[in-house]
């Protein structure tokens, strides 16, 4: 019954297409269906009526906040904005009042806007619903640590941890004893299944690590400085000493890339097929590899680049100076995004945790410092090291690392969106040499460590997000699967330009142009055919249409209009003071209130 | 007077190739990336030696603020290393073996010399009471030690006597290089020289670290034991240098001393060829090993230098003495003086403009060296004053100060006074906010408990020197505070919209060379821009955000509002919600992406009939359709009709 007060009712003044708008939240009625047959099949095909969203919106408010999408950190992820914004302009716009300079002359056009926005509403409100409910679904548990009775967790080494964990994971836990080719650069593939490593003298090798099956290893005969996994693990780049270098999973040299020359880092963004490259000679070049094009070669004018890494949540890529500032870049503008001023000395390593809310930043004055990344760039926390930092690592799930000679210090934080907190380490290894690289391994507890030793893999419990997406990055997926996958990622390919801050200025229209065109078609008319047109008074007879009276009903419109005007700001006014007041309530009036104007 | 005003220019001078100078090498030892170890302990070390060398002489210089008049008096008899410019070489540049090794052996000759043959000219009366003096110095060294072994308490009267003595001679003026404090710290320097020769040894015999250090607080001990014999009779030079090691960073300062000699090179290059020669030389061998033993060398050397100077003061007097006059008038040696800096003045002006033209901006810059001078005596006592205060909050403070004695930053004069420029204030602001910022930076003292010293050294290949030499290229600007604000400021001038200046230069009024519109006229065709937005990191001191417009992205937004919509924070609601798989579970998915027309195969499609969308009789149109087919319609209505009575 609810269908039907929506259904015909409006009759004449219903604009065409407010058919559509039914048929979208109904199911759409078939043209191989009966005419005559109603166009409601019942709550079965779960088409939800109007009567039931609003009965879901109290509880929305209720879930706001434990709301989740289902798939967690796999693609740059769009947070939804507050709603605490959105709801008060929602109203707005159902009210009728309209703050826009263009409001619409036509009642229709209005009522047709809201009940657009009203369906956006509903949908996204489902859409979270839907999302949270899915949430069931992830069984998996994250690991954690804790300590008996008070004891540092930073005091229980591996060997214990390793005891008691199940054989599995036990042997998750191992060193690679290769002092020979020097330090060591790790990667880990995107399942977190692989691992590559290069050896400073020369030793690359990839192999499945979990079964410790090897894949490849070979000596390039040169200097490695990077290395790492394109898209699948079925490439991999390899920083030489002249130029960038690619091999498939066999060790057969597959390119040699003479345009980036002198890489001393590389970085992939998955989800653009960039290859990232921060060369000696100071250039950004970023390197498409499902085309095999440079798509951008970006002069930082700061000389040699040695610290990079990028942000997971907008692929914009961070590179660290030895002037003391992080610069912020995307392909598509040859100045940097934003440039922070975050140490002294040089700028050592620089991370970025998974949701591109924190970055870590450890200088050669000795400081590791934590960044708010959502538009503060201000600093959250500091800590001074006896040593500094030389290598910065954040796991998925928001722990950081940081390697200090050949010591190695983990910090965690109190829940997964909060930055780590430097008071105490969680967690504290020794090496056999001084570390060389760091990564978490993803969807694993595992964190593996380069050192001139050889490789260490360490266990760290409540690294790794412990639910994978299966259909995103499987680490048990078989080749088959892999190929299929990489067919759709190739599909969903993002272009390399549409990388900026805010990842989700897509979602918001061209203001600039907008205002530009809208200009330029006033000038083009010669009259703007949005304004609202001046009123004129309707000629009258038996003598009411002398001239006085028409400026009379003229004057009395008018008057109105101003009335109206008067009356919503005061009403504005009104909710501004109210607001004011609610907040000062917040506090305890103090007797010394009066003096702090 | 011209002296001084010398001095204090070359001082000045001098400071200020330090500043410029100093990131090199602070870049050059910080700029590990991969030996991280020996960076590491690197800084480490150094910041041990430094703060052990500061922790005496800081309060000192509280105490005097006035005396850098003094002090740059023997920045210019030493010049950095100390060994070049004394003052019997500028009296007599024809005799110029004026090595420290010959004054030394004169001394050495007079003193083997017991009797003396009279008569004696005067040069050679003023030589003997020298000696004489000297050994009557030493004699009462050796009586005071004794005493102070023997009786404490006279030993300290003994003691303020000598204070009180040594005040008096300060506020005499008279004590430049010749007062009685100055002879006793030429007796000390001898006993420093020894020490530095063992220490040379030992430097070259030891490539480890810690080695080294324990030679470093030796010699630091070595200082410290001759200090408490005079407590307060510490040479100006060694203050002078010390309270820069305070100022400005640390890291930079090792370079201090070798700054100081090229700066010497540049004021006489023909004076001391050889020596200086080898010194570069030198100081260039000591960049090339491993970063440590660089470090450790340079903080030597420095040390080195600063005993080297007051030594040299010391030394340097009675061989310019031997020569001109009694040793007693001090009037005649003040004088003296005073025609050997004109003499040089003379002598370096003549070979500036026989050399090339790239010691000329030298000359300019010496004389506006002195008034940049006052701002940095006056802030003096202010300055310790907030390293004191913050000596507790670590390292930082060293950082937190290094721009304080920068008499060239604008900053801070401005600070001082805020009238120099009109555009002091804001970026005074700026400069505050942001070294507030960084204060509040400044840690708690890190755990160690579980963090173990790493151990392991890894040597420097010659890549990571290759490194470090293009970082040093890279970065030639010296601080990177100043460096960030001035980019920053470049960049928010940049991005502002400009006027538009539409002023005809003889117009209406006369016009010509040298002539230029009236200031009414320009105001009046000067089209102001209008104000941009405020920017976004408006507020952020350590931010720069670029305002520029990514067309790029703005290539794939939506430029035109959709139908219905009227604003484009309407539209922007509807389409933000991501509809992909990837943001939503499978069925939310496939709910969004529902099409709006589905088609199945096999069925045939009707053309669109007007009343399929939704058009009624109301339209012209329709009025064929319903005289055509007037039954159809009758039977909508009524199903119309039915439908809202069952609501």
């Amino acid at each position: 019954v609810g269908e039907m007060e929506t259904a015909p009712k409006s009759g004449r003044d219903v604009p065409p297409k407010k058919d559509k708008l039914q048929t979208k939240r109904r199911k759409p009625r078939r043209y191989w269906e009966e005419e005559t047959v109603p166009t409601r099949d019942g709550a079965s095909a779960g088409p939800p009526c109007n009567k039931k969203n609003r009965e879901l919106r109290p509880q929305r408010r209720k879930n706001a906040h434990i709301l989740k999408k289902s798939r967690i950190s796999k693609k740059p992820q769009v947070p939804k904005k507050p709603r605490e914004w959105k709801n008060p302009e929602s109203q707005r716009s159902l009210s009728g009042v309209n703050p826009g300079p263009g409001s619409s002359p036509l009642p229709r056009s209005k009522a047709k806007t809201r009940s657009r926005l009203e369906v956006a509403e509903a949908e996204e409100e489902e859409t979270s619903i839907k999302a949270a409910r899915s949430e069931l679904l992830l069984a998996e548990e994250p690991g954690f640590l804790e300590g008996e009775d008070g004891e540092d967790t930073a005091k229980i080494c591996q060997a214990d941890i390793v005891e008691a964990v199940d054989i599995a994971s036990a042997a998750k836990h191992f060193d690679l004893n290769l002092r020979q080719f020097g330090p060591y650069r790790l990667n880990y593939s995107r399942t977190g299944r692989h691992l590559a490593f290069g050896g400073r003298r020369g030793h690359v090798a990839a192999l499945d690590w979990v079964t410790k099956k090897l894949m490849c290893e070979i000596n390039v005969m040169e200097a490695v400085r990077d290395i790492r996994f394109l898209h699948s693990e079925a490439l991999l780049a390899v920083a030489q000493n002249r130029w960038l270098h690619i091999y498939d999973n066999q060790g057969i040299e597959l390119h040699c890339i003479r345009r980036c020359d002198r890489v001393t880092r590389l970085e992939f963004l998955p989800f653009h097929f960039l290859l990232a490259t921060a060369s000696e000679t100071g250039f950004l070049t970023y390197l498409d590899v499902s085309v095999g094009k440079i798509v951008a070669a970006l002069n930082a004018r700061a000389g040699r680049l040695d610290v990079m890494s990028q942000n997971p949540y907008n692929a914009v890529i961070h590179l660290g100076h030895s002037n003391g500032t992080v610069s912020l870049w995307s392909p598509a503008m040859k100045e940097p995004l934003a440039k922070i001023l975050c140490h002294r000395g040089g700028v050592r390593a620089v991370a970025v945790d998974s949701t591109g809310t924190y970055m870590a930043t450890s200088g050669l004055d000795h400081q590791l410092k934590i960044f708010d990344l959502r538009g503060t760039y201000q600093p959250l926390s500091t800590r001074t090291l006896p040593h500094g930092a030389g290598h910065l690592a954040f796991s998925q799930r928001g722990l950081l690392v940081a390697g200090m000679g050949d010591v190695v210090n983990i910090w965690a934080g109190q829940g997964k969106a909060s930055p780590p907190s430097l008071e105490q380490p969680y967690l504290t290894h020794r090496l056999s040499g001084p570390v060389h690289g760091l990564q978490f391994c993803p969807f694993e507890d595992v964190l593996g460590v380069g050192h001139s030793g050889g490789i260490t893999s360490m266990l760290v419990p409540g690294a790794g997000e412990p639910n994978f997406d299966g259909l995103e990055s499987n680490p048990y997926r078989s080749r088959k699967q892999r190929q299929e996958w990489e067919v759709k990622a190739l599909l969903e390919k993002v272009p390399a330009e549409l990388i900026c801050l805010d990842p989700r200025a897509l979602a918001k229209v061209d203001v600039i142009s907008l205002e530009q065109g809208k200009k330029e078609r006033i000038e083009r008319l010669g009259y703007d055919p949005e304004a609202k047109a001046p009123f004129q008074p309707k000629p009258k007879q038996k003598g009411r249409s002398s001239t006085a009276s028409l400026v009379k009903r003229k004057r009395k419109v008018m008057d109105e209009e101003h009335r109206d005007k008067v009356r919503q700001s005061l009403q504005q006014q009104q909710q501004r003071h109210k607001e004011v007041k609610a907040k000062s309530t917040g506090a305890r009036p103090s007797a010394l209130d009066r003096f702090v104007r | 007077m011209t002296a001084n005003r010398l001095a204090e220019s070359l001082l000045a001078l001098s400071q200020q190739e330090e500043l410029v100078d100093l990131p090199k090498d602070y870049l050059l030892s910080g700029s590990e990336d991969e030996g991280d170890n020996d960076g590491e302990r690197e800084h480490q070390k150094l910041l041990e030696a430094i703060s052990s060398l500061d922790g005496k002489n800081r309060r000192k210089l509280a105490e005097r603020s006035e005396a850098s008049l003094k002090v740059s008096e023997f920045n210019v008899s030493s010049e950095g290393s100390g060994e070049k410019l004394v003052l019997a070489d500028l009296l007599e540049p024809v005799k110029t073996s004026s090595s420290l090794a010959t004054v030394k052996k004169q001394l050495n000759r007079v003193k083997s010399k017991k009797t003396v043959e009279l008569p004696l000219n005067k040069e050679e009366i003023e030589r003997y009471h020298k000696v004489v003096k000297k050994g009557k110095a030493k004699k009462a060294l050796k009586e005071f030690e004794q005493l102070r072994k023997v009786n404490p308490a006279a030993a300290l009267e003994e003691l303020e006597k000598i204070e009180k003595a040594r005040m008096m001679e300060r506020m005499s003026l008279k004590h430049q290089n010749s007062g009685k404090w100055a002879k006793s710290k030429a007796i000390m320097a001898k006993y420093d020289l020894e020490a530095r020769q063992a220490m040379q040894e030992q430097l070259a015999k030891n490539k480890e670290l810690t080695q080294k250090l324990q030679v470093a607080s030796e010699s630091e001990e070595e200082e410290g034991g001759t200090e408490e014999v005079e407590e307060l009779l510490v040479p100006d030079v060694v203050n002078e240098v010390q309270m820069n090691a305070d100022g400005p960073n640390p890291w930079m300062l090792r370079s201090c001393t070798s700054d100081t000699k090229e700066a010497a090179t540049q004021e006489d290059p023909e004076q001391l060829p050889e020596p200086e020669a080898h010194e570069v030389s030198e100081s260039e061998g000591e960049e090339r090993p491993v970063a440590e033993e660089e470090i450790l060398l340079r903080e030597f050397e420095e040390r080195r230098s600063l005993r080297k100077r007051s030594e040299l003061s010391q030394d340097a007097e009675p061989a310019g003495s031997q020569e001109t006059k009694d040793s007693s008038s001090q009037e005649v040696l003040s004088e003296l003086r005073v025609l050997a800096q004109k003499l040089k003045e003379n002598d370096q002006s003549r070979k500036q403009k026989a050399s090339s033209e790239g010691t000329i901006p030298q000359v300019q810059r010496e004389e506006p060296a002195p008034e940049e001078e006052e701002p940095l005596l006056l802030q003096r006592p202010e300055r310790v004053q907030t390293l004191e205060e913050l000596e507790e909050l670590g390292k930082e403070e060293c950082f937190q100060n290094k721009e304080l004695p920068r008499p060239v930053l604008e900053g801070q004069q401005s600070e001082r006074t805020p009238n120099n420029r009109p555009d002091a204030p804001k970026e005074k602001k700026k400069k505050e906010q942001m070294i507030d910022l960084q204060n509040l930076l400044t840690t708690q003292s890190p755990s160690v408990k579980s963090l173990a010293v790493p151990t392991i050294e890894e040597l420097e290949d010659e890549e990571e020197r290759n490194q470090r030499q293009m970082i040093k290229e890279a970065f030639a600007g010296d601080d990177v505070i100043r460096d960030f604000l001035k980019e920053k400021r470049e960049a928010v001038e940049a991005s502002k919209p400009k006027d538009v200046d539409l002023t005809l230069p003889g117009w209406g009024e006369w016009g010509g060379v040298g002539l230029k519109p009236s200031a009414k006229k320009r105001r009046r065709f000067l089209i102001k821009a209008p104000e941009g937005p405020p920017r976004k990191d408006k507020n952020l001191p350590n931010v720069i955000i670029n305002e520029k417009r990514n067309i790029h992205t703005a290539a794939h937004q939506v430029r035109v509002l959709p139908y219905p919509f009227t604003h484009h924070w309407q539209f922007e609601r509807t389409i933000q919600t991501p509809i992909g798989s990837t943001w939503n579970t499978q069925r939310a998915f496939q709910k969004l992406t529902t099409p709006k027309v589905v088609t199945k195969p096999g069925h045939i499609i009707n053309p669109i009939k007007a009343e399929d969308v939704g058009y009624r009789s109301s339209s012209r149109s329709d009025l064929s359709v319903i005289q055509r087919n007037p039954k159809r319609i009758t039977t909508r209505h009524k199903k119309q009709l039915k439908k809202s009575s069952v609501d």
